[in-house]
């Protein structure tokens, strides 16, 4: 299915730098650096990651007659949002659903009045936009041909407020435009590590020398995508195509929180959106199964998409993302698991390691809020 | 890179070693490691279990996959590499040496001849 593998704009940088690249929905992605995938986890962790998300889709929408209220009102139909009480330049969390409300894909959102900035997963983006389109006849959906970086860690604030101190400003998923090296630049303050961050969208022509600025500080390191699995996993953080897919509901991936008061059964714009009948029965009646996070005492990682069984051996649940945590050194899991049910062992080849169930996140999350 | 000389590949990036005495010692390549990123577990057969050629015998495991290992020959296990089960990073950074998997009592030791050389491997498809 997939056409020639695409390239994105700083290929040559993440060669220099000794990349070991892979193709990742579609694109030929930095997987990981010299320094590895554990150390660069790491480094995330302890100080500033660069990673570069190019792959994924930057969509702006505006409204035919160019005005928000046409625009708001377009979206509202497409997607579980409100814009009432919405502020200008925040982002927020949500998810393109089809009328069996199954996710399509998750999206970050941010309001700028008469247009809305959209990021899009890498392997969504045709799909999205030609959803999108169809949903909102009245909005049109531009690419915004532009660079992607996010900076995530804690050291990400000072490092970006050497280049401009308004980045010290924002506060977790608000949105400015910085100046960084001359170029102003899209920048949120969110990201997908669990970490406190950035995600920067950097003009072509000027987002090598903005990157170059960045790595030229030593508490920053590239990473790859590899990494980027692994923080976002330990950070409870799902990944579509994985955890959430087309025939999983925000409600059974604990992500409802997403859905407005005003979008669910009784709120003043209730319903409205496709799939919106599944999601409020589920809403009202709880869903069949949940995503959950999981860890093993044992050694063995327990990777997708291994069954879960409880204590009288009947499979339970299904493993949706798995890898040994970096931060933690035991093996930890998502899955979806049957409302009600305790798993007790995962399905490994001949092995049956125990899993536990435990609160996501598996690592605390360290948004400045 | 080259492959070492004194030992004999296959395709699958196995290695084998004749250790003269009438045993095989086992692992894989440098390039496999390589390839595979940093090791978090390693899977290794039951010490007297019989294996064929192309059989898998061990499952190793990075932080991104599992990848099978296949036996390069018919044979049965003497002995496993019991420190890679706290140190599986010794496949990494010790391929040829601390990193091997298993030893192996040949069933037919002349069909090591079978195999190829490092220089074969390196030429071969895949390296």
């Amino acid at each position: 299915m997939e056409p020639s593998v695409k390239a994105i704009p700083l290929a040559s940088l993440h060669r220099e730098l000794g990349a070991k690249f892979g193709p990742f929905a579609g694109y030929e992605m930095p997987i990981q650096y010299p320094a590895g995938l554990k150390a660069e986890h790491l480094h995330t962790r302890a100080q500033a990651g660069l990673f570069d998300v190019s792959h994924m889709g930057q969509l702006r929408v505006r409204a035919h007659d160019g005005t928000s209220a046409s625009l708001q009102r377009a979206l509202q139909a497409a997607l579980p949002i409100d814009f009432n009480g919405w502020p200008l330049q925040l982002q927020k969390y949500s998810y393109l659903l089809n009328d069996a409300g199954g996710i399509e894909d998750d999206l970050m959102l941010v309001n700028c009045g008469s247009e809305v900035r959209i990021v899009v997963n890498a392997g969504n983006r045709d799909a999205d936009r030609a959803r999108l389109e169809q949903l909102c006849p009245a909005l049109s959906f531009d690419w915004i041909d532009a660079a992607l970086i996010a900076l995530q860690g804690p050291a990400a604030e000072t490092v970006l407020a050497a280049l401009d101190p308004t980045a010290a400003l924002l506060r977790f998923m608000h949105a400015a435009q910085l100046r960084l090296e001359g170029a102003l630049c899209f920048t949120t303050r969110s990201g997908y590590t669990g970490e406190d961050g950035y995600e920067i969208s950097l003009p072509l022509d000027a987002a090598e020398r903005i990157v170059r600025r960045l790595l030229s500080d030593p508490r920053v390191a590239p990473i790859g995508l590899g990494a980027r699995d692994t923080l976002r996993l330990e950070a409870g953080l799902p990944l579509h195509g994985h955890d959430i897919t087309a025939s999983t509901s925000p409600v059974e991936a604990g992500l409802a929180f997403a859905i407005p008061a005003s979008r669910r059964g009784g709120g003043a714009l209730a319903g409205g959106f496709p799939g919106a009948a599944l999601v409020l029965a589920q809403l009202a009646d709880g869903p069949t199964r949940r995503r959950v996070g999981l860890v093993s005492p044992e050694t063995v990682p327990i990777r997708a998409p291994s069954t879960l069984l409880d204590a009288t051996g009947a499979a339970v649940g299904q493993v949706t993302s798995g890898t040994v945590s970096p931060s933690l050194g035991q093996p930890i899991l998502m899955a979806y698991v049957q409302t009600g049910a305790q798993p007790v062992q995962a399905v490994v080849r001949d092995r049956r390691p125990a899993v536990q169930t435990v609160p996501l996140p598996f690592v605390p999350k360290r948004y400045q809020r | 890179m080259t492959s070492p000389t004194d030992l004999k590949f296959t395709h699958s990036h196995e290695w084998v070693r004749d250790n003269g005495d009438g045993t095989f010692t086992i692992g894989i390549s440098d390039h496999a490691q390589e390839a595979l990123g940093e090791l978090v577990y390693v899977e290794l057969p039951a010490i007297g279990r019989h294996l064929v050629a192309g059989e898998v015998f061990a499952v190793v495991e990075s932080t991104k996959a599992a990848s099978d290992v296949y036996a390069p020959l018919e044979g049965d296990v003497l002995e496993i590499n019991q420190a890679l089960a706290n140190e599986p990073q010794l496949l990494n950074s010790e391929p040829y040496a601390t990193g091997w998997l298993m030893r192996l009592r040949p069933t037919d030791p002349s069909a090591l001849a079978t195999l190829l050389s490092g220089t074969d491997y390196d030429n071969g498809p895949g390296a």
